[in-house]
């Protein structure tokens, strides 16, 4: 298969034409791409040309199409390596999202390591996904398990951090950045202190940041990332885990079936090599193609520009909706934000905000975001949450604010 | 190719009904004597109820709710209380029937006038999302009926 051709774009960005979902509905204001992201031309071509010409079972067959699936399968994982800059890619293992690749590491690694009076720590301003599998761990191996408090403006409280490390922490999950609020955490400086104060592993929750700005795994600090296709343009059902390559092999396997043995004795059977040890199972190789198809497509943008983009619109955003009365926006300074704004209006319930706007053909999301400890902190029961892509411009924000006076008249604020 | 909602819709679903009764809700409190107790949450949006009933041999002589949520949530929560009390469990059972067709958008004129001012959420029935929300003060309620049996 040939790669897809890259898209020509203009200086502002302008690349809604590349995605059929919203050249078939105009009206359509998308602006909950941290929940999921829609998918370019070239990412659909790329699954239908799999499955036109190269279907077959990978890793398989002795026949030339197993082998061309086989080789896209394994192209794939290359491409997408080299997008998040790991040397070696069969350090990156493909799971169904984020949330396979973080239960990976704490049902493998964790059931591996962790002792009765080991200390696990996670974050206030985690997403479940990245809370609960530690939180089961722990529990399962009655180690104690603290969760790291936040600023005030809902940054990860590092003095706090500090305090919680000691050489008894065996595992560190921080997301990169907050799908919630949209906080950009400072994993370097992370890394650091949980390199000098322990000799816990550090996984990172990079779900809200392998779409939105360059991510070089070899030089982040972290031990286990975690990302998922579907945020970042490509299909549902396929994202990935990278990890240490010393540390991947030391680790047991998370499921066992067919293609990740070596070879199965009556009484004991041996492990594949990496990457297939971890992936048992007909592969997701459609998807894996898919992907490697999105992120072709958005080194073709330029992942700078994909992130000076959304800081465009963030600024815009802000500035806009704080000039809404009643309007409060939570989380840090938009320079510190990844594409997101989460937003309260007033008494207005973030449901029925979300209801109303809905009619102005602007899709939000609202609730809890998968993170009820930090909803529970900012003493909210939900916020309504923005977020921002390659697709969105000013008139996305225009039908936004349009949509929040019209919840401001429903309800009374302002004479209708 | 997805159809957003007119404006029509809109305003039909937030009647002044709806929004002067989670402004300002009926029996919101705690009960000082309670036979069932029953706390409730929407896993999907957060939103919580608390529903306490004092029952009267057959009848419901007294409840009240306690929570946070969205309008149709509150103002569901709030109007159910209010028509509920004093009724019997015979009463109770039809109205919760014609409360369910009306959120399915198959309740008939004469089950609607029974409704009182329920009527007011027969806009919900045309948003499958938001039912949930209005719904949740009456699956309290069938827990609590429940737990008293």
């Amino acid at each position: 298969m040939k790669p897809p051709k890259g898209p020509q774009f203009s200086p502002d960005l302008n690349v809604r034409a590349d995605f059929p979902l919203l050249t078939n509905d105009p009206g359509l204001h998308y602006l909950d791409s941290a929940a999921t992201s829609q998918k370019p031309t070239v990412v659909l071509d790329a699954l239908r040309a799999f499955y036109e010409t190269a279907n077959a079972n990978p890793h398989r067959g002795a026949y030339s199409l197993s082998v061309r699936a086989t080789e896209c399968y394994h192209q794939a994982r290359t491409r997408i390596a080299q997008f998040l800059g790991v040397a070696d890619s069969d350090c990156l293992v493909f799971t169904r999202g984020t949330t396979e690749g973080l239960n990976l590491v704490a049902a493998s690694w964790g059931m591996a390591n962790v002792e009765s009076g080991d200390d696990i720590v996670v974050t206030a301003l985690d997403h479940h996904a990245n809370f609960v599998p530690w939180q089961v761990l722990a529990m399962r191996k009655g180690a104690k398990f603290s969760v790291c408090e936040l600023t005030p403006d809902g940054k990860i409280d590092l003095d706090f951090l500090a305090r919680l490390l000691t050489r008894r922490t065996r595992i560190v999950a921080v997301s990169h950045v907050s799908n919630a609020l949209g906080t950009i955490n400072p994993l370097t400086e992370i890394a650091r202190m949980v390199r000098e104060k322990s000799d816990a592993i550090l996984v990172c929750d990079g779900a809200q940041s392998a779409p939105h700005f360059p991510v070089a795994f070899d030089s982040l600090g972290v031990d286990f990332y975690a990302f998922s296709g579907h945020k970042m343009l490509g299909p549902m059902g396929i994202g990935g885990l990278i990890g240490k390559r010393a540390m991947l092999e030391q680790m047991p396997p998370y499921q066992t079936g067919g293609d990740m043995i070596e070879f199965v004795h009556d009484d004991r059977t041996t492990w594949n090599v990496l990457p297939h040890k971890f992936e048992a199972g007909t592969p997701n190789a459609a998807n894996a193609v898919g992907l490697a198809a999105a992120v072709e497509y958005l080194d073709n943008i330029g992942m700078d520009r994909v992130r000076e983009h959304e800081r465009t619109l963030m600024s815009l955003a802000q500035e806009r909706l704080s000039a809404i009365q009643g309007l409060r926006i939570y989380g840090p300074p938009p320079a510190e934000r990844s594409g997101v704004v989460s937003f309260t209006l007033s008494d207005v319930h973030p449901h029925d905000l979300a209801t109303i706007l809905d009619g102005e053909g602007v899709c939000i999301r609202a609730g809890h975001h998968c993170a009820q400890p930090l909803m529970r902190r900012l003493d909210v029961p939900a916020t309504a949450r923005a977020s921002f892509y390659v697709y969105n411009d000013e008139s996305d924000i225009d039908a936004l604010v349009t949509g929040i006076n019209k919840a401001r008249e429903i309800f009374g604020y302002v004479p209708a | 190719m997805s159809q957003p909602r007119s404006s029509a819709e809109i305003s039909a679903l937030y009647q002044e009904m709806i929004l002067d009764h989670y402004r300002r809700p009926r029996n919101k409190g705690v009960l000082e004597k309670a036979d069932a107790s029953v706390e409730m949450k929407n896993p999907l949006c957060g939103d919580e109820i608390a529903l306490q009933v004092q029952f009267s041999g057959d009848e419901i002589r007294d409840l009240k709710f306690s929570g946070r949520g969205c309008s149709i949530s509150q103002a569901s929560a709030s109007m159910m209380t209010q028509l509920l009390k004093g009724k019997s469990k015979e009463e109770i059972d039809a109205i919760r029937n014609q409360f369910r067709d009306l959120m399915l958008g198959v309740a008939s004129a004469e089950d609607e006038s029974r409704l009182g001012s329920l009527r007011a959420l027969s806009g919900v029935a045309r948003f499958p999302a938001r039912v949930k929300c209005a719904l949740l003060a009456w699956n309290a309620l069938e827990s609590a009926l429940a737990e008293r049996t």
